[in-house]
């Protein structure tokens, strides 16, 4: 089997799951709705789908676009199935790409974001089951103030760490990217509840920096 | 029917989604990993990634167990299980319950106990969510034909433009974290705490490269990550 044909197959495979998740997705609330007899009408789906959806859904087309070439084949077709692209998958499979020594785009790097997104989606199902299983046993532990500052802070510790390895490699890239996202925030605080949206930007700000740099030959 | 948000029932369609989201991951697990031998990748490397890709996962796993036990006060169990096994993520599923919940003029501080009122929210959680899984297989392929047709004109920039994404990712998580430093010392804890697992990240990577850690390499990312949430704990009493 050639790449271009293992990479062919993972789309057939990739589409066959996402369709079949999309089709059971849908499936969960039509049958709560057929077993309790309780449609619940057009209006307020929508009224309590308009607070969400502009912000989701440009979110969602958002993390598409960006993830999609990080995550690669079955990466993405995995990954946004199950979920918790930015604090879980999308540093799992970068960080195991990175301590494999493979590139993402390559097969080699195909493969080793598939195996991590695949292994930490399992983990992640399974420590859910067993935390929903053993839920009395364990709330006085999940429950506990003391320990609730450390899963408060998840996403800082998660990206410290990982800032080390990548700014310290691009750091001529990355400066004006923090340095514009460090001086929104601190001007428009409220701007940390919709973070999603400010990817692109953060995006787009070192996608124009990184091809300056790049054609005067400084990276 | 009698309408119980932790019924029997519920907990059947939640064990019917973990046991296809476990069959798909396993199933490109396997896949994956059979192909690493074919094209005779370093097997016991792939190993260690799983490994410690595993024990990476398991902090913020129990931080999504977190969000579903806060869901399930208002939802019981099974509906917030389910949502946040699939694509879910607390950060989408609170604002869509809330939504919904305030549209119907129902309280969050009490379970659930009216049938339409949790179909509706089961409808906002589901429709919510669905422009990125259904994004994904109408446009992957031409993301990465767009991709390939930058690197194949040059692959260096294509490499680059691939960084800079990442880079641009990160710099908007690293921003946020100064959010709330106006407030006062206590909403510099998050800045603490990342510049905490900046510190351990660094500390491993000195032990890898300076002290011939090999294996430090792995597990660098779970030790900073859980460093740095364990260091949360004792600075918020102090300063928080």
């Amino acid at each position: 089997m050639n790449k271009k044909s293992y990479d062919e197959v993972s789309h057939v495979y990739g589409q066959i799951w996402i369709w079949t998740a999309i089709v059971m997705l849908l499936c969960v609330p039509i049958s709560i709705c057929i077993y309790y007899n309780a449609w619940p009408g057009f209006t307020p789906v929508l009224t309590g789908l308009m607070g969400v959806a502009p912000i989701f859904w440009t979110v969602g087309v958002i993390e598409v676009i960006t993830y999609t070439p990080m995550l690669g084949t079955c990466g993405s077709y995995l990954g946004f199935v199950t979920g918790n692209l930015t604090n879980l998958k999308v540093p799992s499979a970068l960080s195991a790409m990175e301590n494999a020594k493979v590139k993402s785009g390559t097969e080699e790097g195909e493969i080793i974001s598939t195996i991590a997104i695949a292994t930490s989606s399992i983990v992640t199902t399974l420590v859910i089951a067993a935390g929903v299983l053993l839920l009395a046993q364990l709330s006085p532990i999940i429950d506990s103030p003391t320990l609730k500052p450390a899963f408060d802070n998840i996403l800082p510790s998660l990206f410290g760490g990982l800032a080390v390895v990548y700014v310290s490699k691009n750091w001529k890239i990355s400066i004006a990217p923090l340095c514009f996202m460090v001086i929104l925030f601190l001007l428009v605080p409220a701007l940390a509840k919709s973070v999603g949206i400010l990817v692109p930007v953060g995006a787009l700000i070192s996608i124009g920096v990184a091809r300056i740099l790049y054609q005067k030959k400084l990276i | 029917m009698h309408f119980n948000p932790n019924s029997g029932f519920l907990y059947v369609i939640a064990i019917i989604v973990i046991l296809f989201v476990i069959a798909q991951s396993g199933f490109f697990l396997i896949r994956a990993y059979k192909r690493a031998r074919v094209i005779g990748m370093d097997m016991p490397q792939v190993k260690k990634i799983i490994i410690s890709t595993a024990i990476f996962t398991i902090a913020p796993a129990v931080s999504i167990l977190l969000g579903v036990v806060t869901l399930s006060k208002f939802l019981g169990l099974p509906l917030p299980w389910i949502r946040l096994s699939v694509i879910g993520a607390i950060t989408y599923e609170l604002p869509a319950a809330t939504s919904t919940a305030k549209a119907l003029g129902i309280s969050l501080s009490e379970t659930i106990t009216d049938p339409k009122a949790y179909t509706a929210i089961a409808w906002v959680m589901t429709l919510g969510i669905m422009p990125s899984i259904l994004l994904v297989p109408i446009l992957l392929k031409r993301i990465q034909k767009g991709l390939l047709s930058i690197k194949n004109k040059d692959n260096k920039w294509g490499e680059l433009f691939v960084t800079a994404m990442f880079l641009g990712m990160i710099s908007a998580f690293l921003g946020m974290v100064f959010a709330d430093v106006r407030s006062g010392l206590p909403g510099f804890i998050p800045l603490f705490v990342l510049l905490f697992s900046a510190f351990l990240m660094a500390l491993c990577g000195i032990l890898y490269k300076v002290c011939k850690m090999e294996w430090m390499k792995n597990y660098a990312l779970p030790i900073s990550m859980i460093g740095a949430m364990a260091f949360a704990v004792v600075i918020t009493p102090l300063i928080g």
